[in-house]
């Protein structure tokens, strides 16, 4: 049941990621990233992990592509249009992206030690309890320091955003 | 008993309660606001127009669906099905009562108990704004891609403030599963004040529970803040172009919402299933003394008919309450329908305030709304999560 229900929304994921390049308008491509972020969010969720599971869906499908959504429905973005490419980009590409995934796996496969077999539901730490114990004790410097990037990126945006006003 | 198999009978249950609701919540807010105005509202379907939800999903499913021209197929009908799956998922992890024993089952009142309830809620129904936004931007039509437009900056500024407000009480239950959030809150101050979220010493959550009702209202688009559909402006708003069961699954997804976040504000603020004043005072005989007072109601008045007719109803209607003032007096059924009773009164009560504002209060301008939600609502909030996390600090153990 565990691995049909895997391969499922792995399968989603995938599809929605090829989806996502394939498609021309930019609302498509979005909504397939919104369709990739929820079976992340259910794998997330199948692995034992609830906590991110519902993090990634808030975060992500619920706030951050719902304002690229806002976005391009407010440019009123039309469908891209294919640039013409050179021939040989596109007899080439397929086989060249072949051929980086094959070799990408030849040196995982040999350099990275072998990892144990996941098994579902083995992962007990998943729960908001158990993440906000280690963000507050062992990630104590790094949740501070992401937390103060943030900050500065928000101040830099209403630099950026904010009308000159003699 | 099979795990499958109960979990069919409970979502079978839930369902047919839920549909129920939603078509007469329709009925009892048309109601309500005609009574506010003076009016009858539905009388002609049925006796007092009960007939009137069945007459309208006769309407809806029979009228022609019009699709219009130059829309985006795909995304046209994808968004009342988007707006209404997210609408309705979101009771799955709602707890009704407390965990009952039905001829030697264990099972609590729920379809699921997740232990992140809380943010299952907020992840849903963040994916709401889907629905809505592509309604609005695959219509074709100016007026539906501003009322989308509209609708997802406003439900995106009013999660904010809601979510806030949510965490304050949290911090003081300490869990984000529903079924302990309401049993955190079942102990009695002195006895007889009870322990929800809103009366809690040392910092009573009030102001979070005010902020995330006014909150709920702008999330499901409801007056004062249903700008999306304002008629002056915008025609009907995203659903302009939608006509028969995908307007309808708008319309359904509208309620399904309001029940979702009443149910949110009881199981957080106001104790859940939880009675007022504890069982040693009586509060089990509340449910039996309204009853029996309704039942007195219908005596007298049929005693003194205003119309002929009542002679024969009101008798009728008497004897029934009566029967169901008894029905709370066996103590067999009294565990599973007295939690069923508090729980129904307080999202009933709450759901009662949403159709009286919607009679009351008149619409904001949008710049208004944003404004109300980041310069007031937002500091509001923030003020008192503040002050909350202070009162948590210093009274921790």
């Amino acid at each position: 049941m565990d691995q049909i229900l895997f391969l499922l929304f792995a399968g989603i994921a995938v599809l929605c990621g090829i989806n996502l390049v394939l498609q021309s308008h930019p609302i498509s491509s979005a909504l397939s990233l919104v369709g990739v972020m929820g079976a992340l969010a259910l794998l997330y969720l199948q692995l034992g992990g609830e906590f991110i599971a519902a993090a990634q869906l808030i975060v992500y499908a619920g706030a951050i592509m719902v304002l690229f959504i806002f976005v391009i429905m407010l440019l009123n973005a039309g469908k891209e249009r294919a640039v013409p490419r050179y021939l040989w980009v596109r007899w080439a590409g397929l086989p060249l992206l072949f051929a980086f995934i094959a070799a990408m796996a030849y040196i995982v496969q040999r350099i990275l030690p072998p990892s144990g077999e996941v098994k579902f539901g083995a992962f007990t730490l998943g729960s908001a309890e158990a993440i906000g114990t280690r963000l507050f004790t062992t990630y104590l410097l790094p949740f501070e320091i992401t937390s103060v990037l943030i900050l500065i990126a928000i101040v830099g945006a209403i630099v950026l955003a904010r009308k000159e006003i003699e | 008993m099979n795990y499958l198999l109960l979990s069919l009978i409970k979502t079978a249950v839930v369902v047919g309660v839920l549909m129920h609701t939603l078509a007469y919540l329709q009925w009892i807010e048309r109601k309500v606001i005609a009574h506010v105005q003076l009016r009858v509202g539905p009388r002609r379907v049925g006796p007092h127009g009960l007939l009137q939800p069945l007459a309208d999903v006769i309407k809806l499913i029979t009228k022609e669906g019009m699709m219009p021209s130059h829309v985006n197929k795909v995304f046209y009908l994808l968004a009342p099905f988007i707006a209404v799956t997210f609408a309705l998922i979101s009771i799955s992890v709602i707890p009704f009562g407390p965990i009952i024993n039905v001829g030697g089952v264990k099972t609590g009142m729920e379809l699921t108990d997740l232990n992140i309830g809380i943010l299952f809620i907020l992840g849903i129904s963040g994916m709401g704004v889907y629905g809505v936004a592509l309604a609005g931007w695959a219509s074709n039509n100016k007026y539906a891609l501003l009322g989308g437009l509209r609708s997802s900056a406003q439900m995106i500024s009013y999660e904010l403030p809601m979510a806030l407000a949510i965490a304050s009480p949290l911090l003081i239950l300490n869990t984000l599963s529903f079924r302990q959030i309401v049993e955190k809150q079942s102990f009695y101050y002195f006895g007889f004040i009870p322990n929800w979220s809103i009366f809690h010493s040392p910092f009573p959550q009030i102001f979070a529970f005010l902020i995330f009702v006014i909150a709920a209202f702008a999330e499901t688009n409801r007056v004062p803040f249903d700008l999306p559909e304002a008629e002056n402006e915008l025609v009907a708003g995203f659903h302009t172009e939608y006509s028969s069961m995908k307007f309808a699954s708008f319309f359904m997804a509208e309620y399904a919402n309001m029940v979702t976040v009443s149910c949110v504000a009881t199981l957080l603020f106001l104790g859940g299933w939880q009675p007022p004043f504890p069982v040693q005072y009586g509060s089990g005989y509340i449910p039996v003394i309204i009853h029996l007072i309704a039942a007195l109601v219908c005596f007298y008045h049929a005693a003194n008919p205003a119309r002929p007719f009542d002679r024969i109803t009101l008798p009728v209607f008497g004897v029934l309450f009566l029967v169901i003032a008894g029905v709370f007096l066996i103590p067999v059924l009294q565990p599973v329908l007295l939690p069923l009773f508090w729980f129904g009164a307080k999202v009933g009560a709450i759901l009662f305030v949403f159709i009286w504002i919607r009679a009351t209060l008149p619409r904001f301008r949008y710049d208004q709304l944003m404004k109300f939600a980041w310069l007031f609502l937002f500091p509001v909030a923030m003020i008192n999560l503040f002050a909350t996390s202070l009162a948590v600090a210093l009274t921790a153990k």
